[in-house]
């Protein structure tokens, strides 16, 4: 199977600041990958170089075998800032990708509701971001992502901002998306149990500058649900393994 | 009130009071008026005046049609002046936020302009444009753009970043992204320049009437002062104040309808 997306040595710095790398993956078609790391390892640097959002200092990115050499409209984001246009209406921040990449109307017009709809914002399709609880906004930013119908979904710690519950909550309806909108989806997160909860593999990241530390697979079957899962023998063995390689990385930095 | 709740437990509270605020104001100009009334009848003085009469000397200068004459002088100057304003500010400001070195090259003179008190520049404005509208409108003008140049500049300079990065993974070109994102952004902090020329505007209007042509409500000022008329004095006065108030008050309200959530992160 050719991967969907391959990740050669890449390297940033900030300044004197070795942020990341060198950093090796590889993303298989309709994976859900989750990267998991201390904080500040880079987790978010890596995903914003996979977006082309900031050239790497070495090494490079291919999607689909295509260099990545800035943005691509194959490729959506997910913000954890939500990165919500307060001054667009929800339909119009759902459609702010379509626009944007010059799609017909009709296809507008027939794309927006029908992700307004599966992200359960019905009825509030002509609300502003300013009136939404920050879940509701976190599902405006996932239908505006997943409306351009990307093959490649990059989510930055999508549901950090919000709280425990709605988190759960929302990590659940992303797997029900998932399940009819099949994606390759690379999730960065912080949280040991979102990561086993939501991914195929978890790349565990070490401490800065990230490399990749170790690759786990996830092998609890799926549909997933937070309940079950987290009664399973094998979360707890897989929790504890992650643990145990985050907490030598933050020894590291001590 | 924030005061009183927070000390429950103390026993004098001071009592809240029981008129509404806008109930308070509303008296607070009746006795205002009202002692402003009594105080000029006593006083009596040819060189003072009081509210009624002021109101029998506006209804004169209606009914002789006077103040609506000057009053479309002034006008016309005003938004003339505002509108150059408006057409010359935001899309300069937008020029010299996005192209750093017009920024660099401008803002010696923008900067000096901004700070010379404009007054200064009626004598070499008068001299070169004359006492006509061209010359008072050319003055509301040099009041009016500042603001809102600056506005704009600093309302585009404001714009969220990350709202910038959103566009960019979006693959927006650089147009798109000022259409959907920086002029949007900008546009509270535009209007606000706006509100803020009409205020300078409305001093360089009358600035502008006392020093120059023969009509505007500036000029009814002058004229009525030099004649000790200190009831008609006080008329384009409070059409000034009028005109001060409900334009402000007005862009306000455009300002909350056209940008709601920068009101409620105010209020947060």
């Amino acid at each position: 199977m050719t991967a969907k997306m391959v990740v050669e040595g890449i390297t940033k710095r900030f300044g004197d600041v070795s942020a990341l790398g060198p950093c090796s993956v590889q993303v298989q078609p309709n994976e859900f990958l989750c990267v998991i790391g201390p904080s500040g390892c880079g987790k978010t640097t890596l995903l914003r170089v996979l977006a082309g959002l900031v050239p790497p200092d070495e090494g490079r990115v291919w999607v689909d075998g295509e260099e990545v050499r800035g943005p691509r409209p194959e490729v959506a984001m997910v913000f954890q800032h939500f990165g919500l246009f307060p001054w667009k209406t929800v339909w119009d921040n759902v459609a702010y990708g379509l626009r944007v990449q010059g799609r017909p109307k009709a296809e507008i017009q027939e794309r927006v509701p029908k992700f307004i709809e599966l992200m359960g914002l019905r009825g509030f399709e002509h609300k502003y971001p300013y009136q939404l609880s920050g879940g509701m906004q976190q599902r405006v930013g996932i239908a505006r992502a997943l409306a351009v119908d990307p093959e490649v979904l990059l989510m930055d710690e999508p549901f950090g901002a919000l709280d425990a519950q709605t988190r759960e909550f929302m990590q659940e309806e992303l797997l029900r998306v998932w399940r009819t909108q099949r994606k390759t989806v690379v999730f960065v997160t912080h949280s040991i149990d979102e990561a086993i909860l939501l991914g195929d593999r978890i790349v565990v990241l070490s401490s800065r500058p990230g490399r990749v530390r170790e690759v786990l697979s996830v092998d609890i079957p799926r549909p997933r649900s937070g309940d079950r899962v987290r009664g399973l023998p094998r979360f707890h063995e897989l929790r504890h393994r992650l643990w145990e390689l985050l907490r030598a990385e933050a020894e590291v930095v001590r | 009130m924030r005061v009183a709740a927070a000390a429950p437990a103390q026993r004098r509270v001071p009592p809240r009071p029981r008129m509404t605020p806008a109930a308070i104001r509303w008296l607070s100009v009746a006795v205002g008026l009202g002692a402003w009334e009594a105080y000029g009848r006593l006083l009596a003085s040819p060189i003072f005046t009081y509210p009624s009469a002021i109101a029998r000397a506006a209804v004169a200068l209606v009914q002789t049609g006077e103040l609506q004459f000057y009053l479309q002088a002034s006008l016309v100057v005003l938004s003339l002046g505002l509108l150059l304003a408006v057409a010359a500010g935001i899309p300069l400001g937008v020029a010299v936020a996005r192209w750093p070195l017009l920024e660099h090259a401008t803002d010696p003179y923008i900067n000096a302009l901004y700070a010379t008190p404009t007054v200064a520049l009626i004598p070499i404005i008068v001299l070169w444009l004359g006492f006509q509208t061209q010359a008072k409108v050319a003055l509301v003008f040099l009041f009016c753009v500042f603001p809102i140049l600056i506005n704009t500049y600093q309302g585009v300079r404001s714009v969220d970043r990350r709202l910038l990065e959103v566009a960019r993974a979006f693959c927006s070109t650089e147009w798109a992204t000022w259409r959907d994102v920086i002029l949007p952004s900008a546009l509270p902090f535009i209007l606000a320049g706006i509100r803020l020329a009409i205020g300078r505007g409305l001093v360089g209007m009358v600035v502008a009437e006392f020093y120059t042509s023969i009509t505007g409500l500036g000029y009814m000022i002058v004229q009525y002062a030099n004649t000790f008329r200190t009831d008609r004095l006080f008329v384009p006065i409070v059409v000034l104040m009028g005109m001060g108030v409900g334009l402000t008050g007005l862009l306000k309200r455009l300002e909350r309808r056209i940008a709601p959530w920068m009101h409620v992160l105010r209020e947060e």
